[in-house]
């Protein structure tokens, strides 16, 4: 069972109380993590990544057992205790001015 | 009796503003999708239950919002705005080809006949169809096609299709404008389309009368007579009688002819309102003083109407979508400034009162006159 927390607007969007807890198939990456996301809430396609190329939204970040791992090829395994459900997977929208 | 729901958008959220016919006494509703930025709302003049909101943010996107109960419950529809095939490019500020990328949508043109059909106006400037309700979305990319496409430049807010108007004679007659490429004009349901851009005079671009290249800000047209379309451009008020074939200035004697809005009357075509604003580098009153003028001529002599808007120390900003009007006997002229202020006139412009005060910054405004 992966965890993944979402920002406030997103959780609003999707009608999400707290952590959303996803069965992932196969590897754990933040591509698959997210497939999973979007399939239970179609509503957020397009909020985190992009439709058609799927890459992430200039202002969202992944962070995981306190590292950033924005930048990291979508079929990265993620840490340990993220595939094991001890730490969320955070998407967390960037702290910028507005 | 009748009555008047007004769509406010937002820097940080929708709100839904209901009165009877009298517009005295208001109710408002909202924020919607608060936090987000809501840059139009558009109510389906088939089904004035089905509204429609462009919801977007600079982190998580575009998002379309649908109502089927006149703005009281909303639900998100389709979200995917895709370029037609190759993307090609335009200029950017410094001159160099830039892709075209998908930023937000600006306006929605709901038709006129089916509830279902809606128009998008995006940055970069695009047109797309929806004809299930918002579900789905589909560009008419004979617009962005066009030969000229390449040459176009964002101006400052980005290169948005801003304005969509269905010809209500001609189903296959549209309008759009871009900023800053100009207007442009199909006549065969939006296959292909063409620059009406002759008689625009636009001193900061190096052609002052190029074909393309000019920074319309808005376009208005009275249904009774829809060759006749008038224009707010980034300096100059303008008037077309042949559908923009040709285009005349009636800024007259307007104390500044830059501005944003313009909207005409609802019975009385010949009777247009836009708001000076004193530059394109202050973009507040002139003299701190808020005035929509009104001409009755079709442009050219304007007076100003002042009873009732602040007239010291004002310096707020009315956008180019935040001004409409309703079609009751007595129209209702309605706008919404940067400052978080909507301001109604029941009597045509003669006397005006806020009917909200302290919203966030307006983006835009639009009015439904309801059975």
């Amino acid at each position: 069972m992966i965890r993944v927390v979402l920002p406030a607007h997103l959780k609003v969007l999707a009608r999400i109380d707290g952590e959303v807890r996803l069965d992932v198939a196969g590897p754990v990456t933040p591509g698959s993590v997210l497939d999973a996301l979007e399939d239970r809430y179609p509503v957020l396609r397009g909020t985190i990544r992009d439709h058609g190329t799927l890459r992430r939204r200039a202002f969202v970040r992944y962070y995981a057992c306190e590292r950033d791992l924005s930048h990291d090829p979508p079929d990265t395994p993620l840490p340990e205790p993220v595939a094991k459900g001890a730490e969320p997977f955070l998407i967390v929208g960037a702290m910028a001015g507005g | 009796m009748s009555g008047v729901r007004v769509l406010v958008g937002t820097r940080k959220g929708a709100f839904v503003l209901t009165s009877d016919g009298h517009r005295e006494e208001w109710d408002i509703s909202g924020p919607f999708f608060g936090g987000w930025e809501i840059y139009h709302m558009a109510g389906s003049p088939a089904d004035p239950s089905r509204l429609y909101a462009t919801q977007s943010s600079g982190w998580f996107g575009q998002l379309i919002q649908r109502s089927d109960d006149g703005g009281r419950t909303w639900r998100p529809v389709g979200n995917r705005f895709e370029y037609d095939g190759a993307t090609g490019t335009h200029q950017w500020y410094d001159g160099t080809p830039h892709p075209w990328e998908f930023a937000r949508v600006w306006h929605l043109e709901p038709s006129p006949a089916d509830p279902d059909t809606v128009y998008a106006g995006a940055e970069d400037a695009a047109i797309f169809r929806s004809e299930d309700g918002g579900g789905t979305w589909e560009e008419l990319p004979g617009l962005r096609r066009h030969g000229s496409a390449s040459s176009w430049q964002p101006g400052a807010g980005g290169m948005c299709l801003h304005t969509i108007i269905l010809d209500p004679s001609d189903a296959r007659r549209m309008y759009v404008a871009i900023s800053a490429a100009g207007a442009f004009r199909t006549d065969d349901g939006g296959d292909t389309w063409r620059p009406i851009n002759r008689g625009l005079v636009s001193n900061g671009i190096p052609d002052p009368q190029a074909e393309v290249g000019h920074c319309v800000h808005r376009l208005a047209l009275h249904p009774s007579r829809p060759e006749v379309l008038y224009m707010q451009k980034h300096w100059d008020v303008m008037r077309t009688d042949d559908a923009g074939e040709s285009w005349h200035e009636i800024s007259g004697d307007l104390p500044s002819d830059f501005g944003f809005p313009i909207a005409v009357h609802a019975h009385e075509p010949d009777t247009v309102y836009v708001v000076p604003i004193k530059s394109d580098s202050e973009h507040y009153p002139p003299d701190g003083r808020l005035r929509v003028y009104r001409s009755r001529t079709g442009g050219g002599d304007w007076e100003p109407l002042t009873k009732g808007l602040p007239q010291e120390h004002c310096y707020v900003n009315v956008l180019r979508d935040a001004m409409a009007v309703d079609s009751l006997d007595s129209c209702g002229v309605y706008f919404g400034t940067t400052g978080g202020q909507v301001y109604a006139s029941a009597d045509a412009g003669d006397s005006w009162a806020p009917i909200a005060r302290d919203l966030p910054a307006v983006l835009s405004v639009e009015v439904q006159t309801l059975p």
